[in-house]
């Protein structure tokens, strides 16, 4: 297996975690610190325990994450200041989302999320050129559009989340209350993890194939905002009007991402160790970076998926204990939900125990990913449960 | 292993048989479904209720077992092997470790050091033995990766363990040993039979009871494929109220229920608020806010006759779920009320700029007839705004499977149904008919200067019959008509002179009713006049169709509502969570900790000393490669030091 030149140097160097953090990790953890204490100070009144809890935790967590990959560290600010100039604009009227230039333009939750989907198909094809033509240049393009898609789609979740509120205090919700806003979250949060693999083993090659799941969720969108008109901001039901769905969907969606990207690293997979079996060197082997680490990427996203799939499933369990008087009734999303994990911990033992690698688990990664889908959207479309919401 | 892996599967594949077969519903609507054949099957292989049934049951007790069997086989060794550093290391099996390398050094004192800062660094832990002058210092990291390991199976066993205490295990037994049988019948609970009774102290089960404001309930009922189980509870709970708050876009936004528990155990009876996702914990038993209905509520009804010559008004008061005996032009008829709603929510009309419009109150029922067929109702309370006219709503169908057809009785300028029901009876009082008619016919024959009384006798007698047939069949009385006496072939300027006719006449008989009203037609009708003729012939027109001698007018009402509880007992729930939070942490223990060693042996000959440096670490190769890459590099350069 391959280790980078500067992997090592990075990995090589010796000072303990604190003292290899620079000026910017300090000044960025400090501004994190300062945007939620000026939070705390504004909206204190407003919190339980819990929530102070929360907001304080999730500050050191994007901390220590943005610590860990550097990355974070601008996104992060990017996101904060674009949301926050977003919502200064909009002041407390609604309406000003069709007057002002950069609300209508630009950053009111609407055109952030179109600008994100356009910019996620362009990237789509940027990677493939750049896998084509093995241009650096093209691929660093690639890159800053998925980037700027992220950030655009992240900005136009938590635009929302304040538009939200601008129509009725008691309409105001976080923004993964259907399935329009869990699509948008679902885009962001697979880029992110493919980000991440993106720089941890140096490649780009990979990008064009996992792009594409983002593409077909952003196609999705699309015909579900213009189709149906899905982008309306609805009030809560009153089964959604609960702690558990703030961290219950979007855990469900760490999942759900990372089994997409492992399917998508898992046709890249068959496409070079088809062509490898043939044993000529064939364009995707040259294109390609090497199996065992696809193998690896592959493994590594199906683990932490599976991790936080589980962590999900459960507290849809502790969520449904409360609202539908049972922590498990067998209800087609809860019940698909246990055979998606079933299936990767099938999958994961055949890989741990059985030391499986290769095409077979490539194939499965896919299947796998179908399965989740079905769990996803198949069953809000074709099966009828106590789930409230996402109906097609 | 495979076995696990096969298993895990099976289950998998299992669990999608429920998920495409609606469970537990009424026999029935399997019956009209797949017909009786495949009915029997699909009964015998469980497939209605997969989840309890005995061989997915199976299953996944084989699957515990594994698991189980599968901890037990490996637990020893893992617990072992995570404080064991495997100092007995042999230089030979440590040169057919993928990862080795072997230096010859001059100062094996410093390469050491420099080696166990090293390895500390990155947070090895080491042991270090001397045999025979050779040293071997073995370090490692990340043992707890096997207690994940542990943890993630240990979890399985668990939680499947605490959801087989709360599941209906113990019930589907008793009910194989036939000490229990669901009730199909729908009778109150009082005589319910012995047999479908369950032990006041059954350990855990799940039921659900409606309970109406003002009433209470001590027993829950267990819905059991085609029938239910009673459960009496050890308390009994008391509804004061229940509300549902609405958005402004009419959507609902809570429901709550304040409760009152009664326990004899207890003093005081505990007063508590259940809403959506807020339920009531006592003594073990979960108390939720599940659904609602109506509980009975009390309507004041006035109803019009609708085909009398007078304008006939009925007082009468009765009940949701009530049926009462009218007498009717049609004779008796039954009155089966099914429900009211105090709100209607629907989706506004274009251009209204909201997205909802909330029609108002409305209730359901059916008029069954003497042969016992009947015909179900909606009628709304208040008058609705359709394209700025008001109109009184009445829903009508013959099967419940059919939409609902509406009526809509235009509401005279003072909201009122009298000037519709004054002009409905004029149409059919004869005498009165005839003389509007010899009114308008002595206008119109004045006018053409015409005095030809036999011809007028006829003109009028026509009038009143045309009048007649319409009121009794609508236009289409006027059309069949026509078809039995008129000859094919003059039957269009026929048609077209009675209706000009009937046309003359029905104005005549809604400027009379005006006029009665008191309305000054000495200036031309009004716009809003002549609108409310046209909807209210539209709507005389569809009476016939609407097939009921009187319409029904909510006149009061007393909302009564019902809250649907569901109260659940389960003592596993304890266990499972813990379950949880071991396969929570387990998990990520297995992926995000990885076991690595590694072996440094000295082996001193003469002036010089073999190190040989080797190590594992399977479960996650790249970062291993670095360590162990690391070290390489930093031995290499403190030999290079002569
Ligand atoms: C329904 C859930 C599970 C069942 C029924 C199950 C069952 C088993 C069984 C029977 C074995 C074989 C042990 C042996 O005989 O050597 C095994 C091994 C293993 N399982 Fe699971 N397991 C489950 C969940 C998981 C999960 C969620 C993971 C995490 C990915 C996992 C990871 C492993 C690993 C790493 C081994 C190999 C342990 C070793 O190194 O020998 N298992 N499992």
């Amino acid at each position: 297996m391959s280790v980078t030149q500067d992997e090592l140097a990075q990995h090589f160097d010796d000072r303990p975690f604190l003292k290899r953090l620079n000026w910017f990790d300090w000044v960025w953890a400090l501004l994190t610190l300062v945007g939620s204490g000026f939070a705390y100070s504004k909206y204190n009144s407003l919190m339980d325990g819990y929530e102070i809890g929360i907001l304080f935790g999730s500050a050191i967590a994007l901390i220590g994450w943005g610590w860990s990959w550097k990355a974070v560290r601008g996104y992060s600010l990017a996101v904060a200041l674009i949301s926050l100039f977003a919502i200064w604009q909009y002041g407390d009227d609604l309406a000003r989302g069709e007057q002002a230039f950069f609300l209508k333009y630009l950053v009111s939750s609407q055109s952030a999320i179109m600008w994100m989907s356009a910019l996620y198909v362009l990237a789509t094809v940027t990677y493939f050129i750049h896998t084509f033509s093995r241009s650096e240049f093209v691929g660093k393009v690639a890159s800053s559009m998925t980037w700027v898609a992220t950030v655009m789609g992240l900005v136009g979740l938590m635009v929302r989340w304040r538009e939200s509120y601008l129509i009725s205090h008691d309409v105001g919700h976080i923004p993964v209350s259907n399935l329009y806003e869990v699509f948008i979250l679902f885009a962001v949060i697979t880029a992110l993890l493919y980000l991440y693999y993106e720089g941890k083993y140096r490649t780009r090659a990979m990008g064009g194939f996992v792009l594409l799941v983002i593409s077909a969720a952003v196609g999705f969108l699309l015909w579900y905002t213009f189709d149906r008109g899905a982008h309306e901001i609805a009030p809560l039901v009153p089964a959604l009007q609960s702690y558990w769905m703030k961290i219950h969907v979007p855990a469900n969606f760490i999942g759900y991402g990372a089994f997409a990207l492992a399917a998508m690293v898992g046709v890249a997979h068959l496409l070079r160790s088809g062509q490898e079996k043939k044993g000529k060197e064939g364009f995707w082997v040259k294109a390609l970076p090497p199996i065992e680490m696809l193998d690896d990427v592959m493994y590594k996203s199906i683990a932490l998926g599976f991790a936080f799939f589980t962590v999900a499933t459960i507290l849809g369990a502790l969520w449904a204990a409360e609202a539908w008087g049972g922590y498990w009734s067998w209800d087609p999303k809860e019940t698909w939900a246990l055979i998606v994990w079933l299936n990767y911990a099938a999958w994961l033992h055949m890989r741990l125990t059985k030391g499986w690698r290769g095409t077979p688990m490539a194939w499965w990664a896919i299947v796998g990913l179908f399965v989740t889908l079905f769990a996803f959207l198949g069953v809000n479309m074709f099966l009828s449960g106590l789930h409230s919401y996402g109906e097609l | 292993m495979y076995l696990a892996i096969s298993l895990l599967v099976t289950v998998a594949i299992a669990s999608v048989v429920g998920t495409v077969l609606q469970q537990n519903e009424p026999y029935q609507n399997y019956i009209i479904k797949f017909g009786p054949f495949w009915h029997e099957v699909f009964l015998t292989l469980g497939l209605y209720d997969v989840y309890s049934a005995g061989w997915f049951l199976f299953i996944l007790t084989f699957l515990v077992v594994s698991t189980s069997v599968c901890i037990y086989r490996n637990a020893p060794t893992m617990v072992r092997d995570m404080n064991h550093f495997r100092l007995d290391m042999q230089a030979d099996r440590m040169r057919l470790m993928k990862h080795h390398l072997e230096v010859e050094t001059h100062d094996p004192a410093n390469a050491e050091q420099t080696i166990r800062q090293l390895l500390r660094r990155k947070g090895y832990r080491l042991r270090s033995r001397d045999s025979e002058g050779q040293r071997v210092i073995a370090a490692k990291k990340g043992a707890l990766n096997r207690l994940g390991y542990l943890f993630t199976h240990l979890a399985i066993v668990i939680i499947c363990v605490g959801g087989l205490v709360d599941g209906n295990i113990a019930l589907k037994l008793k009910e194989l040993s036939g000490q229990i049988q669901p009730e199909t019948r729908d009778i109150p609970a009082s005589e319910v039979p012995e047999i479908s009774w369950l032990p006041k102290e059954n350990p855990s089960f799940r039921g659900n009871v409606n309970v109406p404001e003002g009433g209470s309930a001590s027993l829950v009922f267990l819905q059991l494929r085609d029938g239910y189980l009673v459960q009496p509870l050890p308390f009994r709970i008391a509804l004061k109220d229940f509300r549902v708050e609405h958005y402004e876009s009419g959507q609902p936004k809570s429901f709550e229920s304040d409760l009152v528990v009664f326990d004899e155990t207890e003093a005081e009876p505990l007063e508590a608020t259940i809403a959506v996702n807020h339920p009531l914990i006592y003594k073990g038993h979960a108390i939720y806010q599940a659904s609602f209905q109506d509980g009975g509520s009390l309507l004041d009804i006035n109803a019009w006759s609708l085909n009398y010559e007078t304008v006939e008004q009925q007082q009468f008061a009765t009940a949701v779920f009530q049926n009462m005996e009218v007498e009717t032009s049609r004779g008796k008829l039954t009155l089966e009320v099914d429900d009211f709603r105090l709100f209607n929510i629907n989706p506004a009309e274009e251009g209204s700029g909201k997205r909802f419009q909330n029609y108002g109150p409305n209730f359901k029922f059916k008029l069954r007839n003497a042969q016992g067929e009947a015909r179900e109702y909606e009628n709304y309370m208040t008058p609705v705004k359709l394209e700025g006219r008001w109109f009184y709503l009445s829903g009508m169908r013959s099967q419940v499977s059919d939409p609902f057809f509406y009526l809509h009785i235009p509401a005279d300028p003072n909201q009122s149904l009298d000037r519709f029901m004054n002009f409905n009876a004029l149409l059919r009082n004869e005498p009165e008919i005839r003389k509007v008619a010899e009114q308008a016919t002595a206008e119109t024959f004045v006018a053409m200067g015409v005095s030809d009384d036999k011809m007028r006798a006829e003109v009028i007698d026509t009038m009143a019959r045309l009048v007649n047939l319409f009121a009794t069949d609508g236009f289409n009385g006027i059309v069949s008509h026509v078809e039995t006496h008129v000859p094919e072939e003059r039957r269009m300027q026929v048609m077209d002179a009675y209706m000009k006719v009937l046309r003359n006449v029905l104005s005549a008989a809604y400027a009379e009713v005006l006029t009665r009203e008191g309305v000054d037609l000495s200036a031309d009708v009004s716009e809003q006049d002549a609108v409310f003729y046209d909807d209210a012939i539209n709507a005389m027109a569809s009476l016939p169709a609407y097939g009921s001698p009187f319409f029904l007018q909510l006149k009061n009402f007393e909302h009564v509502q019902a809250s649907g509880l569901q109260i659940a007992k389960a003592p596993g729930k304890g266990v499972v969570y813990f379950g949880f939070f071991l396969i929570c942490a387990g998990v990520f223990m297995m992926f995000y900790i990885h076991p690595r060693r590694i072996w440094v042996m000295f082996n001193p000959n003469n002036d010089r000393t073999t190190v040989l440096l080797a190590g594992s670490g399977d479960r996650n190769l790249r970062e291993f490669e670095q360590d162990f890459e690391r070290l390489k590099q930093q031995i290499a350069r403190d030999l290079k030091q002569p």
